[in-house]
């Protein structure tokens, strides 16, 4: 997904938003520094709400949308934050986007708002989202603050999809609630996948794969 | 759910319905910290502390001010503010009153306040509406389990140095596979009593 977006934008000319920095940054954080995969930060979520794609899925857009939002407004008042009370600020800034996200599932999507449980609310104590807030968008500017939200979210978005589709397809044989053709009738789902386990198999290979393919250098050695 | 006796979500909430490793809670230091048995004994037990007086505190917060009021849509915002509360002035305290204590947990303090754990524990009274001493076991087993998990994987982590490990998979990986064995051993407490 990321490499669909910056081949198209190579071909453009380097001008504005997109060329330069804000690509660089969309590449750095969706790719190159992965928030789950290589930061393994904000991992609670990403092993708690994976049992399905479709819970996956609505969490991604969760994080991206609290991502984006606080990203803009803690860049747009980084001038006016006394550097002392910054982390407080913070924090309230990112409670209200969550907030505002789990009062908007709860109004429109009550069964998914449910079957979320606390999750949505432990958002707050995600580092991705706190993160972002306090090693970029307090020395960024509001337009590249967001681009760099949407990216960490999209990455983490993108890894939880992933690990969602291979814990519902193995652990229930099926992909969004429905079964496979072909695959479905012949498979014996593995219950494990689905409990607290599977998670933590899924979630370590994952990382294990990412670290793989970028390369021999192991990002922690402790 | 009410007629549970508050013993008996104690022990619920170390070992069948552990905040670890049935909820994922906590993760980030429970990597972070647990190359040692020293360090992680010493947040594993500033976490059950500060886990027993949150929920204890929010529970009041929550049912004699946030409900009467009809407050209920800022109770996020609220519970983070009275953690983070509570953990400075914990870390004030402490450093007065007892220094030898505050070099133990000193470190350890301000991690907490984004320990998911911490308010998780807070939120799941909630939502399994718990009485107060229901509320106050369930803090104090899940602190006890969440401590008992990073203890039993930082032994586990100190073993494994001397594994050989495929390079990719060092480090947090191999730690993720771990817990995921640690959470099957768990599972086999399943049924001796159970929570919603």
């Amino acid at each position: 997904m990321a490499d669909n977006k910056q081949m198209v934008c190579m071909t453009c000319e380097p001008k504005g938003l997109c060329g330069g920095k804000g690509l660089l940054t969309l590449k750095e954080g969706a790719w190159a520094n992965n928030p789950l995969a290589i930061q393994v930060l904000g991992i609670c979520s990403a092993l708690a709400v994976t049992n399905r794609l479709e819970n996956s899925l609505v969490m991604g857009a969760a994080l991206i949308f609290v991502c984006v939002g606080s990203n803009l407004l803690v860049s747009l008042l980084r001038k006016v934050t006394p550097y002392r009370f910054r982390m407080i600020a913070e924090v309230a800034i990112i409670a209200t986007f969550v907030i505002l996200f789990d009062q908007f599932l709860k109004a429109f999507y009550w069964d998914m708002s449910k079957q979320l449980g606390p999750y949505v609310g432990l958002i707050i104590t995600n580092c991705i989202v706190m993160g972002r807030a306090e090693a970029f968008a307090l020395q960024n500017p509001p337009v590249l603050s967001m681009v760099d939200g949407l990216a960490n979210g999209l990455g983490y978005a993108v890894v939880l999809a992933i690990i969602g589709f291979f814990r519902e397809l193995l652990g229930a044989g099926e992909i969004l609630g429905r079964e496979v053709p072909g695959f479905s009738s012949w498979y014996t789902p593995n219950q494990l996948m689905i409990l607290a386990p599977g998670a933590f198999f899924a979630l370590g290979i994952v990382i294990g794969i990412f670290n793989w393919i970028k390369g021999p250098e192991p990002e922690e050695k402790k | 759910m009410s007629e549970t006796s508050a013993f008996v979500i104690f022990f619920a909430a170390i070992f069948t319905n552990n905040i670890l490793l049935t909820n994922f809670l906590g993760m980030c230091s429970f990597i972070a910290c647990s190359g040692q048995i020293s360090t992680s004994l010493g947040l594993g037990t500033a976490v059950t502390f500060v886990m027993t007086m949150t929920t204890m505190l929010n529970y009041i917060i929550y049912h004699f001010v946030l409900v009467r009021l009809g407050l209920e849509h800022l109770t996020f915002i609220i519970f983070i503010a009275v953690i983070a509360a509570f953990v400075q002035f914990v870390e004030m305290f402490v450093e007065r009153f007892s220094p030898k204590l505050y070099f133990a947990l000193g470190i350890f303090l301000p991690l907490i306040t984004v320990n998911c754990a911490i308010l998780g524990a807070s939120l799941f009274m909630i939502i399994r509406k718990y009485s107060f001493f229901q509320s106050v076991g369930f803090g104090l087993g899940a602190g006890i389990g969440w401590a008992v998990a990073i203890v039993l994987l930082a032994g586990l982590r100190q073993k494994m140095r001397y594994s050989n490990i495929p390079e990719p998979f060092q480090g947090v990986p191999i730690a993720m596979i771990v817990t995921g064995v640690l959470a099957m051993a768990f599972m086999g407490f399943a049924g001796m009593v159970s929570i919603q």
